[in-house]
């Protein structure tokens, strides 16, 4: 008996939570939260060349792998170059290279999924087939692969990972759109004579955008540890060029000798940023599961 | 079309369910099918590839230097060069098929034999770590599913802080703690026989996971949550079924389906993943050295592994796809109208 009531009890909570998602339609204190501190991520990076107590790459030898202290606020590199001026900086590899993964595999996953929806038929199966071909590409492997044949840098690893990423979109677009497309508003355009793709742009997408945006939040997280990975292992951003992924590989050395502060700084800055990005994407994911 | 796919599926249950071993066995052959497919596309990428990149193949070959037109002439030939461009493929096709690799460029060996002396430590260090993030991603997904509270909560906010840790990250922590400041684990190396070489990739191997096991946690203890609030459970409940037949026959079944699907997905990433944390280790596996032969532009190598990471990728998504239709009859019926 009192199994029966537990069970009830805890089963109508997560009911009771979504009820109130659903009206007020937020993304709740914790997403504020994560947007707050992609503000300052952000904010770091336009400001970068103003708030940088130093230059990112100058090297001075005569004060290398110095602790925190005034002429430093967080001690310098192995090469003497500012710490603080260097994260500052990462911010900008950290931010935009992400940024154009989502923008690219986002539009075109979007494009592929709705076509391949509202065509149908073998169109739909040639761009399922594809999508799993492509899938079949870890990213990171397809970025190692892109900067072997065009030379380490950022931008192979980009180009590549933004294909690589475009499955991870359309898979999700696409089955959205096919329970969309099955809804009665979709029959009732299509009765009064409108084309498919107004009925498409204009009302598929903008029911799915939400969903769009969230899972593109997220993927935004993944490319970042993924780009981040891939200057650390010395193939994507090359040096001097200051970033939080190169810095956690350069710091290594610091690791050893028991003062990690230049690994220990950059690989921080790195979690905080994807957990603000993944927070903020669950939230939005939510949000909109709550509103269809 | 593919409206109608659930209604038939639903009302085709019953009578599918005495031929189900034939559905099954023709949708085991069309996904081999599709697994071959795939493979070859992707071996077809990993070869193209060479030639869409600026400049030509020989010049990789050469290192850029000038070479006597006799020494050309002869690195064409060895590479087959003068071929067109499917012979080569397919050359290279039934060369791999038959575990042969080509030569590398650096070390003038059979990639083979570079390959299979490194082989072991992949897989160790990712068998390894899919160990812990089955155990402890399902067992804190689970527990945190069936038991909300304090202690469920804050496994959920750590986990999800712990699936913003890329495995280089979490990699240079443990160095940090565990090998440097406790002296518990080596820093470096792979280490020599059975014991040594699995005490070598316990920082590896946890440092890969930390990330795929708050995701499969999280995964877990959702389908768990969805399960426990859905229709079917609350009415078994209302029923009086004892909790515990209704969470194994009812929750933890249905809740096993996308788990499973993407604690496999997860696993399989971790062979990506694993490259950079081999690097960071020196673990002397293969993904070490996929990252060497990039910077030494070793191309036979770079094929040969990245072949190799795909088909293994691939091989990894296909079983754990009719795993995923066995557990669930449902999958097979609903494909095999569409």
């Amino acid at each position: 008996m009192s199994t029966t009531i537990t069970g009830a009890a805890t089963a109508v909570r997560p009911t009771a939570r979504t009820r109130r998602t659903r009206r007020t339609g937020s993304i709740g204190p914790s997403g504020w939260v994560s947007i707050a501190i992609l503000g300052v991520v952000v904010a770091c990076a336009l400001l970068a060349p103003l708030l940088a107590p130093h230059s990112p790459t100058d090297v001075d030898l005569m004060s290398a792998s110095q602790g925190p202290g005034a002429a430093h606020l967080l001690g310098t590199d192995a090469s003497g170059r500012d710490l603080l001026s260097r994260l500052l900086y990462g911010s900008r590899t950290a931010l935009v290279g992400p940024f154009l993964v989502v923008l690219v595999s986002s539009v075109l996953g979007t494009l592929l999924a709705l076509a391949a929806v509202w065509f149908g038929g073998w169109f739909d199966q040639l761009v399922v087939r594809a999508i799993d071909a492509v899938f079949a590409f870890p990213g990171l492997l397809l970025a190692i692969l892109a900067t072997a044949l065009f030379g380490s840098g950022l931008e192979a690893a980009v180009v590549a990972l933004a294909i690589a990423y475009v499955p991870y979109i359309a898979r999700i677009v696409r089955s959205a759109a096919l329970r969309e497309r099955t809804l009665p508003y979709i029959a009732a355009l299509r009765v009064q004579g409108m084309r498919g793709i107004r009925i498409t742009l204009r009302h598929i997408l903008p029911n799915v955008s939400g969903l769009i945006v969230a899972n593109a939040t997220l993927a935004f997280g993944f490319a970042l540890m993924d780009l981040a990975g891939l200057s650390f292992i010395g193939l994507g951003v090359q040096p001097p060029t200051a970033d939080w992924g190169a810095m956690v590989g350069t710091g290594m050395s610091g690791v050893l000798q028991r003062h990690p502060e230049e690994a220990l700084f950059a690989g921080v800055l790195i979690i905080l940023t994807v957990a603000a990005v993944n927070v903020l994407g669950d939230r939005l994911n939510e949000r909109w599961e709550a509103r269809s | 079309m593919t409206t109608t796919t659930v209604e038939i599926s639903t009302a085709a249950r019953p009578r599918t369910r005495g031929r189900a071993g034939g559905a099954l066995l023709r949708f085991v052959a069309g996904r081999i099918a599709g697994l071959l497919a795939t493979l070859i596309i992707a071996s077809a990428v990993v070869f193209g590839a060479l030639y869409v990149a600026p400049g030509s193949a020989l010049t990789y070959l050469t290192h850029g230097r000038t070479m006597t037109p006799e020494a050309v002439a002869g690195l064409k030939a060895q590479y087959h060069l003068d071929e067109p461009l499917w012979q080569q493929y397919l050359r290279w096709l039934g060369g791999v098929v038959h575990g042969d690799f080509g030569t590398s460029i650096i070390y003038h060996q059979s990639v083979g034999s570079l390959l299979s002396s490194r082989i072991m430590a992949t897989v160790l260090v990712i068998v390894m770590a899919a160990a812990v993030v089955l155990m402890l991603g399902l067992l804190v997904g689970v527990y945190a599913g069936l038991r909300p509270g304090w202690l469920s909560r804050s496994a959920m906010a750590l986990a999800t802080a712990a699936m913003a840790v890329p495995a280089f990250v979490g990699a240079v922590v443990l160095i940090a703690v565990f090998a440097v400041d406790l002296g518990w684990f080596p820093v470096y190396g792979s280490g020599s026989g059975g014991l040594d070489r699995i005490h070598h990739t316990v920082l590896p191997a946890v440092a890969l996971a930390i990330a795929s096991v708050a995701f499969v946690a999280r995964l877990t203890q959702a389908a768990i949550r969805a399960e426990l609030g859905a229709d079917h459970v609350q009415t078994a409940i209302s029923r009086g079924l004892p909790r515990g037949v209704v969470v194994r026959r009812h929750v933890l079944r249905n809740a096993a389906m996308p788990v499973l699907t993407v604690a496999g997905l997860t696993i399989a990433g971790l062979l990506a993943g694993s490259v950079v944390v081999e690097q960071v280790f020196q673990l002397g596996g293969l993904g070490q050295f996929l990252v060497g032969s990039v910077q030494q532009k070793d191309f036979p190598v770079v094929q040969a592994i990245c072949l190799l990471y795909v088909a293994a990728f691939i091989v990894l998504n296909t079983v754990i796809d009719v795993v995923y239709t066995l557990l669930d009859p449902r999958v097979s019926l609903g494909r095999k109208d569409s």
